[in-house]
């Protein structure tokens, strides 16, 4: 059983911002290096989903000797069940465009892009005022640093990050083989720093109070808050912002709705926690020392006992099968088959043990599938169909 | 010369002609034509000098990117989990209802498409619809209704309604 470290809640993220200007001059003030330590012992890690050392990654591009190198905020903001980079965006903007600005000193970039999803095109106006202003005050304190905002139009993939870079260059967004990395080649082939929206309103904090205030909060291996995307079967859905290192059982405590039978931490490509598992899940990056730790980009979707496992994991693949970008085939080929395959066992065409076939799909889909995209199909199906088998068959 | 030459040259001009370039001139054309033709397509690769099945390569795979042609409004059920949890089927009836179209239809007046979406990212209130650029949540079938009503108020009065 992992220990139960109570719920904790923290607010930084949507505390003000009206001192941008004053963290931004100080911060440029400072050399890289110090920044990159600041951020190294931190121990903060991306708050997309993938959970890389932020530190690290600056660290990383900064080290390549090249003159032109680009800062993107991810805000392609795509997983069901995440909503918090679009809430962020529009309460505290200014966070987001100082530490771009920060990452720019540090790493040697001039430029910064926002790719932001099609589907939040209604933020354009207020934020495009916002970069406005913020340009404006980095002209008078003599920063070179520019801002623009890259529109998406509807593809899930392009959150993934070599796939952005590829729909930025004005072609389809396809994921690009790693290596090479971002951080020797990125945007137009450059060394790019990419960080989630979230990920850069953490560093505003971390430069702000300095890196032991972040280090504080949460558990060993996961530091710091996290905002928190709550959905579906609850009294209060919405965006919360708690210490890392929680157990779900404390969780579903305040948040469920007396009768959650199971949660999805992490979206469609996250993993379903059964109710019997409460207790032994926290949330955080891997590596805690008792029970299972989950990451996650702050996706948690709630079902109740009058949700069927089935609908729900059909939902996901038909989702997966509409936004798989169909250029490697285990995922094309292996999304198609998996929602095929479930709904023959459902409509009793196949028997029970066709499910163990399709696991081992989902096996073969995550060893050789391109991006996360095909890897993590695995993560929900397996969680779903092993934990609710009497659900998917007929 | 077509409007729509005219309108790709414009685009051309303000964003650059260089293959990066390719994905705001699409999103031009269709926030203007709401859709891309096979027209406006090999205009974009002549305008570009690209050949125009990389255009149409790129264009169709992004789902905001239409390529037949819609209406006016082009309203996007969500369809993802959440909102599929929390009733969107009755959303969508009650739009068919309304519109006496189908999901992937054109009303004949060409007024309203009706289509579904991925994630939306509006879980938190279900279920949820973009019109164009427009949001709406916590839908019911009378507010979907009421909602619609406006845009067709709006729409015989002659004036424009969000974008």
């Amino acid at each position: 059983m992992a220990i139960s470290y109570q719920l904790k809640r923290a607010d930084f993220i949507f505390k003000n911002e009206n001192d941008w200007e004053d963290v931004l001059s100080k911060s440029i003030k400072r050399t890289p290096s110090e920044l990159i330590n600041e951020l190294i012992s931190s121990e903060l890690k991306g708050r997309g989903g993938a959970g890389f050392p932020t530190g690290l990654k600056w660290k990383l591009t900064a080290e390549v000797p090249n003159v032109t190198k680009y800062v993107i905020c991810n805000a392609d903001e795509g997983e069901p069940g995440t909503f918090k980079d679009r809430e962020i965006l529009s309460m505290v903007p200014f966070k987001v465009l100082t530490a771009m600005a920060i990452c720019g000193h540090v790493i040697g970039a001039k430029e910064g892009y926002i790719y932001l999803r099609g589907e939040y095109f209604f933020l354009q106006p207020e934020l495009k005022k916002a970069i406005k202003e913020f340009e404006y005050y980095c002209k008078e304190i003599k920063l070179d640093f520019t801002i623009r905002i890259f529109m998406g139009s509807g593809a899930y993939i392009c959150g993934e990050e070599t796939a952005l870079f590829e729909s930025m260059e004005g072609k389809r967004g396809e994921p690009r083989n790693k290596p090479p990395f971002p951080s020797d080649s990125g945007y137009m082939g450059k060394p790019t720093v990419i960080n989630n929206v979230e990920t850069l309103a953490h560093t505003y904090t971390i430069f702000k109070y300095g890196a032991k205030r972040f280090y504080d909060l949460g558990v060993q291996y996961s530091r710091g808050s996290k905002l928190f995307s709550v959905s579906g079967d609850s009294p209060k859905p919405g965006i919360y912002e708690l210490e890392l290192g929680m157990s779900l059982t404390d969780f579903i405590e305040e948040f469920g709705d007396g009768d959650t039978k199971a949660v999805q931490v992490g979206g469609a490509s996250g993993f379903l926690v059964p109710r019997k598992r409460f207790a032994e899940t926290a949330i955080g990056f891997q590596g805690k020392l008792v029970g299972i730790s989950l990451p996650t980009g702050g996706s948690m979707m709630l079902f109740n006992s009058s949700r069927s496992m089935f609908n729900v994991l059909d939902n996901y693949l038909e989702f997966f099968r509409e936004e798989s970008c169909g250029q490697c085939t285990p995922c094309r080929v292996g999304c198609q088959q998996l929602l095929k395959g479930i709904k023959a066992v459902k409509r009793g065409e196949k028997n029970a043990r066709y499910l163990d076939k399709l696991l081992r799909l989902t096996e073969t889909m995550k060893l050789t599938a391109k991006c996360g995209l095909g890897q993590s199909v695995a993560n929900s199906f397996s969680s779903i169909v092993e934990n609710f088998r009497e659900e998917m068959i007929y | 010369m077509y409007p729509v030459s005219e309108l790709i040259r414009n685009l051309a001009d303000e964003h650059g002609r260089n293959r990066h370039n390719l994905l705001p001139i699409l999103q031009g054309v269709v926030e203007q034509e709401k859709y891309l033709s096979e027209y406006s397509m090999i205009e974009i690769a002549r305008e570009l000098d690209l050949p125009a099945s990389e255009v149409y390569g790129t264009a169709t795979f992004y789902s905001f990117l239409e390529n037949k042609k819609m209406g006016k409004y082009i309203i996007r059920v969500c369809k993802t989990i959440t909102c599929s949890m929390k009733g969107k089927n009755q959303i969508l009836l009650a739009i068919e209802d309304m519109l006496k179209i189908d999901l992937g239809e054109t009303t004949p007046d060409g007024t309203f498409s009706l289509l579904q979406t991925n994630c939306l990212g509006f879980c938190h209130k279900a279920p949820a619809m973009l019109v164009n650029n427009e949001v709406y949540t916590d839908l019911t079938p009378e507010k979907v209704r009421d909602i619609l009503s406006s845009y067709l108020r709006k729409q015989k009065e002659g004036g424009s309604h969000g974008n």
